[in-house]
């Protein structure tokens, strides 16, 4: 096996040194009659080649080459090399947690850097690194806010990611926390009246996605008031990290629960991601995930050093904030790089190139079907709305090699032939006007006009 | 310091600023191509919600960026230049065969909401990896969700839940050794379960008698660690699922340590219910700096009604797909379907071992803690004589009448070339050295380690206070980690 370094005389000479007659010596403590005496069914051993080889099949049928108009979570962004040939580096791909820290600086400042970046970008005053992702941070952020205004429910807005919801569900559900969901309005903001009447002297916090799962970016501080007004926290949640280039951050907000991928990291089929948690310092206690901070060794030299470990499992086991350990340390790394890289004025531009690229679609989509929400401002993501049903539409659209937006019956039914598009500065405006056409054929025997143009696009 | 150095060390002691330090206006490390849609008009489209600025963000070039990551990481110590013993980390060889197949274009760029027709060579990696850990664990059936293994033991015990919740009621306790992880209790209390500490025998594993006093209608489930964090194989664990069994409770593991049993006996043959294994240890996905990890649940027929949603399944027509309508599910974990880039890495090292291969895995890691007891046995202590598995913990009894604890010994091998051991645990260890070799490292390295250990150990006894100053070889000394935590410095921030 080619990654075992030992040669048959290495392992008789160690055998020997141990002093077993056999390797079979040192498994003799698993009782005899659950030993595996046969080999395991798997498929055998292969080649480097064969291996390159099998997965090259499986990425030929995994839509390779396709175009996208998917995000809901998941943003196909461009990622600079750099990322990749710096996180390829063996010294960060295969350290562990920095816990011993003189040989984990690199690791440390990197992560110090991150935090600060996050704090910029988010205007709070600490952030961890990191969560697993977006929606495990969003519901431990809700953990969070339990602790620390000790109420015991939550109201959440039903333009918040629907897997996130689910996953929020999942973690309230054995903390015995109430659940409400606070409607959208007709803008595809969440309902401020409907929000006020859900909130109770129990209401831990409110959690809100902004930009929402529609797209459209949330009143943040009509929202906040209500919360604090009743004495309940707000959560804000980030899925789509780009828009904090362009659009305020939530500053009003309590708890940032943020997903990163956008930062430079692949769509990867849903993972691995990035959560981020960021507060204000005087939260700080109560956040889980690790921190670095900084210090001076003995020789008063600046160092980095993993802090405030009393919140963490393995010093408070039962008692601690979370049970997080292992957490997405290389993939921060990928965010961490991709920030750098953009800095204070590219992020701006990426951010902008997004808007107007999903700005100019939503108008040319809106001279055929319905573009829902347009009373309130978006970012990169719109809703349309069709007369024919989107998976239609996504089949034919498919054909040229091309995925339309997320049907949305699954989510939300009661939108109807609804789906949500999204554009990045990847979406290139051939691709959008083809789009465009193929959607609107469904009206074709309406418009005869429409037709030779939709041909003329395809072609 | 009389001994030297066989192995290299290397700290490169280049000074590097924050990147915030270097920024300054107007350089830029981007370029974004000509926009072909109309301009927009940002306050128009955003009003108020229009941000105008980005504060401290950095402004560096290129060449900048490589530079100052390049050399951060040369200020890490990796697997890459040398043993990297973390007793129950399992720090083996990332092959780099799985990094490339990882990034393969429509793996990397696979969107997790494409439709299943388009997504067959995505969901045909989740079923054959699925069946590979089914047959590895021997368990029925699996969940891939999990993004860590914490997360797994958080989805294996809703699991436990809902089970019990299925027979009347969820029960109120879980069990769990003196010896476990934190990461279990933490676990436990995250589902609402009260947590019980088992004691363990003076053989360093389950008091079967106390365990069979404990159990009772209230135990929901024994969260088991095996081989336990002493790198000791629970012999009587057929006694153990017994006991757990008889009283309606179910075993769970912590696959941890799995990285001992693959390919030589199975969980789900010696009784076992549920476990989680980590994909970052077992099956040689990079730790990455602490991230990300993956992992899956492995679970026996009685509880597959709970899975997490969705679940990947063969369709009619003979194409997989996911199953959302599972009415006694848990529930959602985590959004999409886990940490898809690490199942493509276990899998290409699954396939790069083939059942010989991952037997020949699990006998070198034994074989390697063996050598390394065998090499340092009478000269540390060794608080449990209990045959060793995968990784072998002595303490600090005879260092520590110099005044030498664990740590002190830790941050000397670190100038001997090698990333110090797990230190201060398992908790029923007071002073514990807990050393994890894994398979990945050759005699020659087996051999430099344990004479850099036999010579810390003369030097304790020679010159007690050069060790404590240890170590003296890297960029930064100890550092102030109390002063880190009264008063937290998390962000850079200008000088004002």
């Amino acid at each position: 096996m080619r990654y075992l370094p030992k040669s048959p005389a290495d392992r008789e000479a160690m055998l020997k040194a141990i002093g077993a007659r056999s390797i079979d010596d040192l498994f003799a403590p698993i009782p005899a009659e659950y030993r595996l005496n046969r080999d395991l069914k798997v498929p055998r051993q292969m080649a480097e080649s064969e291996i390159v080889d099998w997965f090259r099949e499986r990425s030929r049928e995994n839509a390779d080459g396709y175009a996208t108009f998917l995000g809901a979570g998941a943003y196909y962004h461009y990622r600079p090399v750099i990322i990749d040939s710096l996180i390829s580096r063996g010294e960060f791909l295969t350290a562990y947690t920095p816990y011993q820290a003189e040989i984990s600086q690199g690791t440390l400042q990197s992560i110090f850097e991150f935090q600060t970046m996050i704090c910029e970008l988010t205007g709070m005053e600490v952030a961890n690194a990191s969560m697993y992702d977006g929606s495990t941070a969003a519901a431990e952020g809700v953990m969070m806010a339990a602790r620390l205004t000790g109420r015991h429910s939550v109201a959440i807005a039903r333009s918040v990611h629907p897997e996130y919801r689910e996953v929020l569900a999942t973690y309230a559900h054995h903390q015995g926390m109430p659940l409400a969901t606070v409607p959208f309005a007709d803008n595809g903001r969440a309902n401020l009246n409907a929000l006020d009447k859900a909130i109770t002297p129990d209401t831990a916090c409110v959690l809100i996605q902004s930009p929402n799962f529609f797209g459209t970016i949330e009143d943040v501080a009509a929202i906040a008031d209500i919360a604090h007004k009743h004495g309940a926290m707000l959560v804000v949640s980030i899925a789509e990290a780009v828009s904090l280039g362009i659009v305020g951050p939530p500053r009003q907000a309590d708890i940032i629960a943020m997903e990163a991928q956008s930062f430079g990291v692949p769509l990867g089929f849903g993972g691995p991601y990035c959560g981020v948690i960021a507060t204000r310092e005087q939260y700080v206690r109560q956040m889980p995930g690790r921190l670095v901070g900084q210090t001076t060794d003995r020789n008063g030299k600046r160092g980095f050093v993993l802090t405030l470990a009393t919140r963490e499992q393995h010093i408070r086991r039962e008692k601690a904030t979370s049970n997080i350990c292992t957490n997405q340390a290389l993939i921060a790394l990928m965010a961490n790089i991709f920030m750098t890289i953009y800095g204070k004025v590219g992020l701006r531009e990426l951010a902008k190139h997004n808007l107007a690229k999903a700005t100019y679609t939503a108008q040319q989509f809106g001279k055929h079907a319905k573009v829902l929400f347009s009373g309130a401002p978006r970012f990169n993501e719109f809703v349309v709305q069709t007369s024919e049903d989107p998976y239609a539409i996504n089949g034919r659209i498919l054909e040229h090699k091309i995925v339309g937006g997320l049907p949305l019956k699954k989510f939300y039914p009661e939108l109807g032939n609804a789906a949500l598009w999204c554009c990045t500065e990847m979406t290139t405006r051939t691709t959008i006007d083809a789009v465009v056409g193929l959607v609107a054929e469904s009206g074709r025997s309406k418009s005869p006009k429409e037709e030779v143009d939709i041909q003329e696009v395809v072609r | 310091m009389k001994h030297v150095t066989r192995k290299a060390t290397r700290q490169v002691n280049q000074n590097e600023g924050l990147i915030f330090e270097k920024s300054s206006p107007g350089k830029a490390a981007w370029k974004l191509p000509p926009l072909d849609v109309p301009e927009v008009d940002t306050a128009e489209l955003l009003g108020s919600s229009e941000r105008k600025d980005l504060g401290n963000m950095p402004e560096v070039s290129e060449i900048e960026i490589i530079r100052h990551f390049t050399r951060l990481s040369t200020w890490n110590y990796a697997i890459d230049l040398g043993m990297y013993p973390l007793g129950s980390c399992t720090m083996k060889y990332n092959p780099r065969v799985n990094e490339v197949v990882s990034r393969l274009d429509g793996l990397a760029n696979g969107h997790p909401y494409q439709p299943e027709k388009v997504s067959q060579g995505a969901l045909r990696i989740l079923q054959t990896l699925s069946e590979c850990l089914i047959e590895i664990t021997g368990m029925d059936a699996i969940t891939l969700q999990p993004a860590a293994g914490a997360h797994g033991e958080l989805t294996g015990l809703l699991m436990v839940r809902a089970y019990h919740e299925s027979k009347g009621a969820p029960r109120k306790k879980i069990l769990i050794p003196d010896s476990a992880h934190g990461t279990n209790p933490a676990t436990a209390a995250m589902v609402g379960y009260a947590v019980e500490n088992l004691k363990s025998s003076a053989r360093g594993m389950v008091d079967v008698a106390a365990l069979a006093s404990q159990m009772n209608e209230e135990v929901a489930a024994l969260m088991l660690t095996n081989p336990n964090t002493l790198g000791v194989f629970e012999q009587e664990i057929h006694k153990i699922a017994d006991i757990m069994h008889a009283k309606g409770g179910l075993l769970y593991m912590d696959g941890a340590n799995m990285n001992a049993l693959v390919g030589k006996v199975r969980p789900g043959d010696f009784g076992v219910d549920l476990m989680h294994l980590n994909l970052h240890k077992t099956f040689s996905t990079p730790h990455g700096g602490g991230g990300p990890g993956s992992g899956p649940v492995a679970i026996k027929k009685i509880l597959e009604p709970f899975l997490p949603t969705p679940v990947v399944i063969a369709k009619p027509d003979g194409t997989l797909g996911f199953e959302y309508n599972r009415p006694r599910s848990v529930g959602r974990v985590r959004a999409f379907y886990g940490n898809f880039g690490m199942f493509v890495r276990a899998l290409a090292y699954t396939l790069a071992n083939g059942p010989d291969g991952l037997r020949q895995t699990t006998e070198d890691a034994v074989l390697n803690a063996n050598y390394i007891r065998k090499g340092l046995e009478g000269v540390y202590d060794l608080p449990y004589s209990t045959p060793t598995m995968h990784e072998v913990v002595f303490s600090d009894k005879v260092q520590a009448k110099k005044g030498v604890k664990t740590m002190d010994i830790a941050k000397r091998l670190i100038d001997y070339g090698f990333h110090p051991y797990t230190t201060a645990f398992p908790l029923i260890v007071p002073g514990a050295l807990m050393i994890e070799p894994t398979e990945s490292e050759p005699k020659e390295e087996l051999d430099l380690f344990i004479e850099a250990m036999k010579s810390i150990a003369e030097e304790v006894e020679e010159d007690p206070q050069m060790v404590l100053a240890a170590p003296h070889t890297t960029r930064v000394s100890r550092l102030d980690e109390t002063a880190a935590a009264r008063k937290p410095v998390l962000r850079w921030k200008p000088a004002s």
